[in-house]
């Protein structure tokens, strides 16, 4: 963990006894409240705080639901209308459960795209950034198999579409495709036995994306926070104790992103949602058009801007996949894109891209939009697999503040104001 | 610091207005999908309520005009007397129940099933037995879905160009617009006009203008036979807009009967959330004043 002196003392007695035998509270004082953050992170450091609110949210509410919920074909659907209709406060529930999921992706864009601007996977934050990737992917699989619990129509056809995807590797080795698929299944379709082991995982992943975000917490704070300028902690008055600084800022902001999600719980619960899903499971009846998610319709455009489905699945599969090795990829020796001002504007074009393919995954795979679809594939990976190494070697940085305290606080900051509260 | 807060602000209030002030055109000329027009329910918005009346009359409306093919198979019988919904009395409901609708008893000593009349908790009972039973009652053998959750089970879709959809979105949330499924079902209700010259209607099938392409719906106009039809008992003039309007009311009831508990509720905690937050705010500017 960052090195810090501690300001924990323990005044009674149980604490002194404790703090001999399990010193978890001078841990939890040492990495939560006395730990140095740099002074001047702006409020996109608030989105991790945000994250790991919204993982426990919908662990609780999950629970809950849980307890009502019954994983069978013949009455999912049944037991997700009798939670909104007879279950006391059960639309509350539902609602934030559904809602929150939408909020939890939403947070961890704009996590990521903050990771991506100022560089914050750059050494040494390699690991913390693949951790974060993992995260991803176990969000993706979570949403995934909690989005067919519902058991509607766009419930039943996704879960048809994305397990049949892995049929594409019949391409390469003929009849391995349709094991994985039927093995996936359980069976030769997808049936009340694939809800039920969906189910399962559903309830499984959480926790080990609990897991897994303490893993990324300890990896950030061995290495500490990135923050606008990229630079490090260098002395202490370009850090101040994360507790009341940092905390009382991730807050405030929780706050008011819990003000915007409760708007969509009370007031837009269907708006993120498929009318679709509201129409019982029927195998037997194709809905016109299977849309996923918001959230994966960035994924969803690059899987279909590709004619053959082979080679449709690995663009999808690689599109997060490469963000792995985005710490390699970039060449520039400056972290943050403030002082760069080349790659500053293929960032945005990148963000753009990304936005784009996400409407385009909402509409038809029909042209135009096929035609814009392949065309900003095709950006997002020239972004990662050209741009990144190419611009961090041709471009000239701006140049960079001294240190954190002086691009907070100007250059004639004087040593007694610039350090602050128990960083000392 | 300040110029830029006012900066932001001011580019925040454009964005509102373009999206408020510009009006959005709901539909783009030249696009594939019908205009579904907005209509002013009284349960939209912020402070939306149903109208009792209007869901008593929507009730009538349906037993009338949509049960003999249609069920409500998740609306019980006691929900008809609940609070947020159409404020029936309890004695009304129980003689309706008991006098006009028969369920399956619970087996007798022998192990026998028979009819009883209906109670206040049974769930009320659909046409028909079976999907076979249903398609087998219909002309063209198509089968009449069950319109518990019909209205939020639709909804509109609208060729907005791609540079209009942010603006579109950002009028939706910021108004809470949640009653797509309601004005698409009144348009459909009242959408059996006739077809336009040289269309060939197939047997069984009806022309219906809000029904998404090519506008054919095995469904016959439910409201064929015109205004005074259906008999009112509180005034409201009997037209087959009325109808269609009280009992899109009633199906967007049995859809989200929680609609009016959902709303007061979200008033307090918007409430709560806005105070918290501007308190929230002031201390985090109070403990930061020190560290810049």
């Amino acid at each position: 963990m960052a090195s810090h002196e501690s300001s924990f003392r323990p005044t009674s007695r149980a604490g002194k006894w404790i703090d001999d035998r399990l010193p978890l509270p001078r841990m939890m004082h040492g990495q939560f409240v006395d730990f140095p953050t740099p002074r001047n992170i702006n409020y996109l450091w608030t989105t991790g705080g945000l994250l790991t609110f919204f993982l426990g949210v919908q662990i609780l509410t999950g629970i809950v639901l849980a307890m009502h919920y019954v994983p069978t074909a013949a009455d999912a659907f049944n037991s997700v209308e009798h939670i909104r209709r007879d279950v006391n406060y059960g639309w509350l529930i539902r609602n934030i459960h559904a809602v929150g999921a939408s909020f939890f992706f939403l947070a961890a864009y704009i996590h990521i795209a903050r990771g991506l601007y100022y560089g914050s996977y750059k050494a040494p934050r390699e690991v913390l950034w693949i951790l974060g990737v993992v995260l991803f992917l176990l969000m993706m699989a979570t949403a995934f198999m909690g989005y067919s619990l519902p058991w509607g129509q766009m419930s039943f056809w996704a879960v048809t579409v994305i397990t049949n995807l892995f049929s594409s590797i019949d391409a390469i080795i003929p009849g391995l495709g349709t094991r994985i698929v039927q093995w996936l299944w359980g069976g030769y379709a997808v049936s009340s036995t694939t809800l039920t082991r969906f189910y399962a995982l559903h309830y499984l992943l959480p926790f080990v994306i609990a897991g897994v975000v303490g893993l990324h917490i300890w990896a950030l704070h061995v290495v500490g926070q990135n923050n606008p300028t990229g630079l490090d902690i260098k002395s202490p008055a370009d850090a101040v104790p994360m507790t009341p600084y940092a905390v009382m800022k991730d807050v405030f902001a929780l706050s008011v992103f819990v003000l915007i999600f409760a708007w969509f719980v009370f007031y837009l619960p269907d708006y993120l949602g498929h009318s679709d899903n509201y129409i019982e499971a029927n195998p037997l009846n194709t809905p016109p058009h299977i849309v996923p998610e918001w959230y994966f319709l960035p994924y969803y455009a690059i899987l279909r801007a590709i004619p053959d489905k082979l080679l449709g699945v690995i663009a999808m599969f690689s599109s997060i996949l490469l963000l792995i090795f985005v710490p390699w990829l970039d060449t520039s020796r400056v972290r943050s894109a403030k002082y760069r001002p080349v790659y500053k504007w293929f960032f945005w074009l990148f963000v753009i891209s990304v936005i784009a393919l996400g409407y385009l995954g909402s509409r038809p795979a029909e042209p135009p939009y096929i035609g814009w679809a392949r065309i900003f594939t095709a950006y997002y990976f020239l972004h990662l697999l050209v741009v990144l190494p190419i611009v961090g070697v041709m471009e000239t940085g701006k140049p960079l503040p001294r240190s954190i305290a002086e691009s907070v606080l100007g250059k004639g900051a004087s040593k007694q104001r610039a350090s602050v509260g128990g960083v000392s | 610091m300040i110029a830029i807060g006012y900066a932001r602000v001011s580019a925040a209030a454009l964005l509102l207005a373009i999206a408020f002030g510009a009006g959005v055109p709901a539909f783009a000329a030249g696009g594939k999908h019908v205009q579904i027009d907005r209509q002013p329910w009284s349960f939209a918005g912020l402070f939306g309520k149903f109208d009792e009346a209007q869901l008593q009359r929507g009730f009538k409306v349906y037993t009338e005009s949509c049960q003999r093919c249609h069920g409500v198979k998740r609306l019980a019988f006691r929900n008809l007397v609940e609070a947020g919904g159409p404020g029936f009395s309890e004695k009304q409901i129980k003689s309706l129940a008991a006098d006009k609708y028969k369920v399956d008893s619970e087996p007798n000593d022998q192990g026998k099933i028979v009819k009883r009349p209906a109670i206040l908790s049974d769930l009320i009972p659909p046409p028909f037995k079976n999907e076979q039973e249903a398609r087998s009652a219909q002309p063209g053998g198509a089968l009449p879905p069950d319109l518990s959750l019909i209205v939020r089970a639709r909804s509109v879709e609208t060729d907005n160009p791609f540079y209009l959809v942010p603006f579109a979105m950002v009028r939706d949330i910021v108004s809470g617009y949640q009653e797509a499924g309601a004005d698409y079902l009144y348009a459909y209700l009242t959408g059996f006009k006739p077809p336009p010259a040289g269309t060939k209607i197939p047997e069984g099938m009806n022309y219906n203008r809000a029904f998404p392409d090519p506008h054919m719906t095995a469904m016959p106009n439910p409201f064929a036979a015109g205004d005074r039809d259906i008999k009112y008992t509180d005034g409201k003039p009997e037209t087959v807009d009325n109808y269609a309007r009280d009992v899109t009311a009633f199906l967007a009831w049995v859809a989200d009967p929680k609609l009016e508990e959902r709303k007061r509720l979200g008033l307090l905690a918007m409430g709560y959330l806005l105070i918290t937050a501007l308190l929230l705010y002031f201390a985090k500017r109070r403990i930061w004043s020190k560290a810049h």
